[in-house]
């Protein structure tokens, strides 16, 4: 391992100050001076055909400037593939789900909108709803798009092996219904943005997880080219997948009344329609089907997918791929089947969420392995040992693993008190106490189609600072510090002395996307090239000046020096200075994009990497059950997390800690209760979300792999205990009640219940 | 109803402001006053967001009307660090990781604060109980516990 100076550290986060002081804005804390307010009149209903709209009355109120309908954007639709856009700015003639947008208004402040959104009359002709998938599925039922059959928004089937055969051979077969839940990304920052349409085009602050998404889609909905589109990143109140990875009737709207009234316009969401509205979490059905020898061997699996899409396609797509293409992970898995379907219903859109598609058939077959281990007499630790990977290693769909400590981090948690004591915490009172383990994985690096690559340009200053430009987004994940290490590791200097701009896509490098924890491990390899350009350059010039070769010069605590030549030394900033100003070669710039995993993808089979590397999480989770409310509190957790190396381990720890209880929120109490494609609990009162009084301590234990390609031998390290948790706290769940539950979340009621059958059985 | 004067003190600086009967303190401090520090979520009372200190005690500003404040002295997050020098608690936040997207931050922190002017050593549960009415969806608030303990044996050695 090479002695780093900077990587590696726990060094403080470079927005830091920005963040506890204040300072740092978010797109609401922009205003402009004449500043507009725009607003969105939403659908009473959850599945109806657009007859009439009627914006008069809107229009004549004093402070209204102007409105917007369905039809101002004539029929341009956004999808995540160019078979799948299916999604208007507003709808124009039919609501596919409740509170969809159908029109807008700009007033001068944002009550003057609210009020004006009511006075727009619509005409609806309500339509027959469908809202259970499986239902949906069903000949005859209401179809939420007309050429749509079964309301099949998407569907994958992946056939490896012989299952059938794999099954006949089995020692011991099971077959489950699981089902996941139906829950929300939750970051505390609604949507907004501010939007200015002048001579130069659009500018707008918008918060956005993924900034480049929504510069191409308002390039295309208004046939701009792109050096016409301005997104200028704002700090990002949290992200985690889906929404803010998307665009927004707002972000539409916000241009063309802008591009209409010659002033800036701003929208923000409220919370009841981030929670009626915004993507969500698919809540899916998962029918598994497992073999097993009597030694543990997992002999082949066959998984049955139902999600529930709601009213558009959004990228749903890939979270059935990503249901599918993990599978063959962590475990050796010889033989494997999987049909997934996704289906549109007239409920709100399902779209990604941090643990994206594998936390669902994780969960699934996790539980269903122990199960089986249950059965057979072989002990959690044992059956995961028995069956994990290790690299490297290619499963059957031909995903490669070059690094893996999934074994390595199990062995730590068997070792762990929590796990060696567990018998004697047991409890006899009303409270039990219970222990679970889980062991997964999940893709870094990951990829959609299209665009892959993230870039980077390093910027020296004549006085030996540096500027860093990157397309990668910190929404909160802490990247632009790690992105910061990285220069400064590879120029000898220090964070202080590289500075990292926000995104603005009228000067940083086009960058896929913050999501599928690429930014790291992608945004990391640009970041690393084009600082090791800039060096080069300058270890060129030096090497001239002192007459020895480049490849001699050493970049080290702020100082420039030749190697085995201490003499020939001078600081950095005196280096970079004499550079600048040499010659005709005045302009120091660093250039580097990610070539990392880029070979190809058969998408349509489900073989190949999704992602570049593979992180590997196993989890021991402990809870107090009381056996006679059913109240599940977790108190402890320790997570074997190999992210190959942490390039900053507080930061790494931090993801982990905020993964695991983002998870356990789905696992325990969160989830969105409908009737008729009504969300009834849209506020954070009724939609249960940890607080401080609810997670436990939590222990994060690296297992160091170093992945032979990832920048300094990392991986990714923001995802893993999303998927981690929920199969580890229902295991726990389970060795204090004896009972497996296979529907998240698990309630207090279900438990109480389950409880309650499982004495009257016994009596 | 008229719009009303009202005449508090703000972050140690007496203010005097015409403010609307309907006008929230939370609308006065981000629009009128124009520090954005102060954020709003749910503007329901629920995240704690927008949490400043009025009274030497919390409140969710998103509830408290602009005229209540009337008389009152209020500290928001623009109200802590000394200059250049951050308050013992920004200082925590930013040394232990207690933050990550930054959202809640400002209303964690003023939280932490009304906790640790009235206990100066509080217990891992009394933090966890301080900062309950403020969600945080990044940390898993390990973090910010260990922050605020960090914070308040640095406060105690004087700093």
């Amino acid at each position: 391992m090479e002695d780093y100076s900077v990587i590696g550290k726990r060094i403080p986060r470079v927005d830091g100050r920005a963040k506890v002081t204040g300072e740092a804005r978010f797109a609401a804390d922009y205003s402009f001076p004449g500043m507009l307010w725009c607003k969105m009149a939403r659908s009473p209903y959850a599945h109806a055909k657009i007859l009439n709209i009627d914006t008069s009355r809107a229009e004549k109120l004093p402070g209204v400037k102007a409105v917007l309908t369905g039809k101002d954007f004539h029929g341009w639709k956004w999808g995540w593939m160019p078979k799948t856009r299916d999604e208007g700015p507003l709808a124009d003639d039919r609501v596919r789900y409740l509170a969809e947008a159908v029109a807008a208004v700009a007033a001068v402040d944002e009550e003057t909108a609210e009020e004006a959104t009511e006075l727009i009359k619509v005409e609806y002709e309500e339509l027959p709803g469908v809202f259970d998938p499986e239902e949906a599925m069903k000949e005859g039922a209401p179809l939420v798009y007309d050429h749509v059959k079964n309301n099949v928004s998407w569907e994958f089937h992946m056939d490896f092996g012989d299952v059938e055969k794999a099954f006949r051979e089995s020692d011991l077969v099971r077959e489950d219904r699981f089902e996941t839940g139906r829950v929300i990304t939750g970051y505390l920052e609604p949507p907004a943005a501010v939007a200015m349409w002048d001579g130069s085009g659009i500018t707008i602050w918008a918060a956005k997880q993924s900034p480049y998404f929504v510069y191409r889609h308002l390039a295309a909905c208004f046939n701009l080219p792109l050096n016409k589109v301005r997104v200028i990143q704002p700090f990002i109140g949290g992200g985690f997948g889906g929404t803010k990875n998307d665009s927004l009737a707002g972000d539409f709207c916000a241009c063309l009344f802008s591009k209409m009234t010659g002033k800036p316009v701003k929208f923000m969401y409220n919370m009841e329609e981030v929670l009626k509205t915004c993507r969500r979490r698919h809540n899916m059905i998962i029918y598994n089907k497992m073999g097993m020898k009597k030694d543990g061997t997992i002999t082949g699996m066959q998984s049955r997918v139902i999600a529930d899409g709601g009213g558009h396609t959004a990228i749903g797509p890939l979270t059935m791929y990503l249901t599918g293409c993990m599978s063959t992970l962590p475990y050796k898995l010889p033989n494997f089947k999987h049909d997934a379907y996704r289906i549109f219903t007239n409920n709100p859109i399902s779209a990604a969420m941090r643990g994206h598609g594998v936390t669902h058939t994780r969960f699934a077959a996790e539980i269903q392995m122990e199960m089986m281990a249950e059965e057979l007499g072989i002990d959690p630790v044992a059956i995961r040992l028995k069956n994990a990977i290790e690299a490297p290693h290619e499963t059957i769909n031909k995903v490669t693993v070059h690094s893996c400590g999934l074994s390595e981090g199990i062995k730590t948690l068997a070792e762990d008190p929590a796990w060696k004591d567990r018998e004697k915490k047991k409890g006899s009172g009303p409270v039990a106490h219970g222990v679970g383990l889980s062991g997964t994985a999940y893709l870094g690096g990951a990829r959609q189609r299209g665009h892959q690559s993230c870039g980077a340009v390093v910027r020296l200053c004549e006085d030996g600072s540096v500027d860093y430009l990157t397309g990668a987004t910190d929404c909160g994940q802490g990247s632009d510090t790690v992105l910061v290490q990285v220069v400064a590791e590879e120029l000898g200097l220090g964070v202080e002395d590289v500075d990292i701009k926000r995104v603005d896509t009228a000067l940083t490098p086009c960058d896929a996307g913050s999501y599928g924890s690429r930014v790291t491990v992608l945004a990391g390899e640009a970041a690393q090239k084009a600082a090791r350009d800039v060096r080069d350059q300058l270890a060129a010039f030096a090497a001239e000046q002192w007459g020895v070769k480049p490849g001699d010069i050493v970049f080290r605590n702020r100082q420039v020096f030749v190697k085995g030549s201490p003499e020939k030394a001078m600081p950095f900033q005196k280096l970079a200075q004499a550079a600048c100003y040499s010659g005709s070669g005045a302009v120091i710039l660093g250039r580097g994009y990610s070539k990392y995993g880029i070979e190809v993808l058969d998408f349509d089979k489900g073989i190949g990497n999704a992602g570049t590397s593979y992180s590997f999480t196993s989890q021991l989770s402990e809870v107090d059950v009381d056996l006679e409310t059913g109240f599940v509190k977790a108190t402890d957790f320790v997570i074997a997390h190999d992210c190959g190396r942490p390039l900053n381990p507080i930061n790494v720890e931090a993801q982990n800690q905020g993964a695991a209880i983002q998870a356990l929120g789905q696992t325990l109490y969160e989830q969105f209760k409908m009737s008729e494609g009504k969300t009834l609990n849209p506020n954070l009162v009724d939609y249960k979300m940890p607080l401080s009084l609810d997670t436990p301590d939590i222990r994060v234990i690296d297992i160091l792999t170093d992945d032979p390609d990832g920048p300094y031998g990392a991986k990714e390290a923001s995802e893993g205990a999303i998927v981690s948790t929920p199969p580890s706290v229902v295991s726990a769940i389970h060795d204090a009640t004896g009972i497996w539950f296979k529907e998240q979340p698990v309630t207090p009621e279900k438990i109480v219940m389950a409880l309650k059958k499982k004495k009257e059985n016994k009596g | 109803m008229e719009k009303k004067e009202i005449k508090f003190v703000l972050n140690g600086q007496p203010h005097t402001l015409e403010v609307s009967p309907w006008r929230t303190l939370l609308e006065m401090i981000r629009e009128d006053l124009q520090l954005t520090g102060t954020k709003e979520g749910c503007g329901q009372g629920e995240c704690g967001s927008c949490t400043v200190i009025m009274g030497g005690k919390t409140v969710n500003s998103c509830l408290v009307l602009a005229m209540e404040a009337d008389g009152q002295e209020i500290t928001t997050i623009e109200g802590l660090a000394k200059g250049e020098a951050l308050h013992p608690i920004q200082e925590s936040f930013v040394e232990h990781a207690g933050m990550q997207c930054g959202f809640c931050t400002p209303g964690m922190i003023m939280s932490a604060k009304a906790l640790l002017d009235k206990n100066s050593s509080p217990s891992e549960k009394e933090i966890r109980e301080g900062i309950s009415g403020n969600f945080c969806r990044c940390t898993g608030y390990t973090k910010i516990i260990e922050s605020i303990s960090a914070a308040a044996v640095m406060m105690k050695g004087g700093k």
